[in-house]
């Protein structure tokens, strides 16, 4: 996990890691190589993949929440244009998107 | 369906259904008909040994069990009646829910709990697709629908179908807001309030919030 300053600033597009780890990963598959931007800064957490295996001492990085475009996530979604999910995404699960904040 | 049917050797009908009395009715399976999985095996295991070495006493186990038990969705809707009533006070808990809750001496618990406003424009509904997490401490234990998998993967997959079958129909105008509950965040969604309450006290207006509008699966309507 990164230092202590959140690597993303609220409405920043992110990219969801495309990786499938076995393990507790909260990260849900739907969302992952999606792109999003970030809502909010939720504060720093102890990463849940140490935490269930244990260690009390797991790393604490920023967790952000992101929102997607409902359409983005499911190519044949009905609804409005306007409707998103949001997800809670801890930082190392973040990749910046080419020609925005980094 | 007075006439007494074939078997009803006792002098009164049944107003009409299965009268044979000695009919017997297929066994309610008890609890302990259902064998027991690993966790239940390794939850009483280490209640046991917790007990045994005085970590906890079994009362301690007891009113723990009972406190979880009477948590329930009355206290979220007090939150929400007091955001109706008070704008001051609706502005301090979409800021900050534990702060504010703690003003009416409400505990939300150790998990930081966002609040989001439904508006005439966006509708907020709640789903956690990895497992069940619910804001607990306002709401109480979720219901067995918020932890099915149907629910699960259709909340954000076709959240207006989902709405719809809970009798949900959103206008077109309306966009969804679907908040997918996975890691170290819970939600309470603040619904907007019904028309035609003028006037009604804190009290009743906090009747008219029910578990499913603070999920976010119905909204409040005038009694």
């Amino acid at each position: 996990m990164s230092g202590p300053g959140p690597r993303y600033a609220r409405g920043d597009r992110v990219r969801v890691s495309e990786r499938f780890p076995p393990g507790h990963v909260r990260t849900p598959w739907y969302c992952r190589g999606r792109i999003g931007r970030v809502e909010r800064i939720c504060g720093r957490f102890r990463n849940p993949e140490q935490l269930a295996y244990g260690n009390r001492e797991a790393a604490l990085g920023t967790l952000y929440r992101v929102g997607f475009p409902s359409g983005s996530l499911w190519p044949d979604y009905r609804g409005s244009e306007r409707d998103r999910v949001e997800i809670e995404i801890y930082e190392h699960w973040l990749e910046p998107v080419s020609g925005d904040a980094e | 369906m007075t006439e007494p049917a074939a078997g009803n050797t006792h002098g009164h009908d049944h107003d009409g259904y299965d009268v044979d009395p000695t009919h017997r009715h297929p066994p309610q399976p008890d609890l302990e008909d259902t064998p027991l999985v690993r966790h239940q095996v390794m939850q009483m295991a280490v209640t046991s040994l917790l007990v045994e070495k005085g970590i906890f006493s079994a009362d301690d186990m007891r009113g723990q069990v009972e406190r979880m038990d009477a948590l329930n969705p009355s206290t979220g809707a007090r939150l929400v009646a007091r955001a109706w009533v008070d704008d001051a006070f609706r502005k301090r808990l979409l800021a900050d829910s534990g702060a504010a809750a703690a003003e009416l001496g409400i505990d939300i618990g150790p998990i930081t709990i966002l609040v989001m406003a439904n508006t005439p424009r966006t509708h907020n509904l709640v789903v956690c697709t990895l497992c069940s997490c619910y804001p607990k401490f306002l709401l109480g234990i979720p219901p067995d629908w918020y932890k099915s998998r149907n629910y699960r993967r259709r909340a954000v997959r076709e959240p207006r179908r989902v709405l719809a079958e809970f009798g949900t129909d959103l206008g077109p105008d309306v966009s969804i807001r679907v908040h997918d509950s996975t890691a170290d965040m819970r939600y309470l969604i603040l619904p907007m309030r019904p028309a035609g309450t003028n006037g009604m006290s804190e009290e009743d207006l906090a009747g008219l919030v029910t578990r499913d509008a603070l999920i976010g699966v119905t909204v409040p309507r005038a009694a």
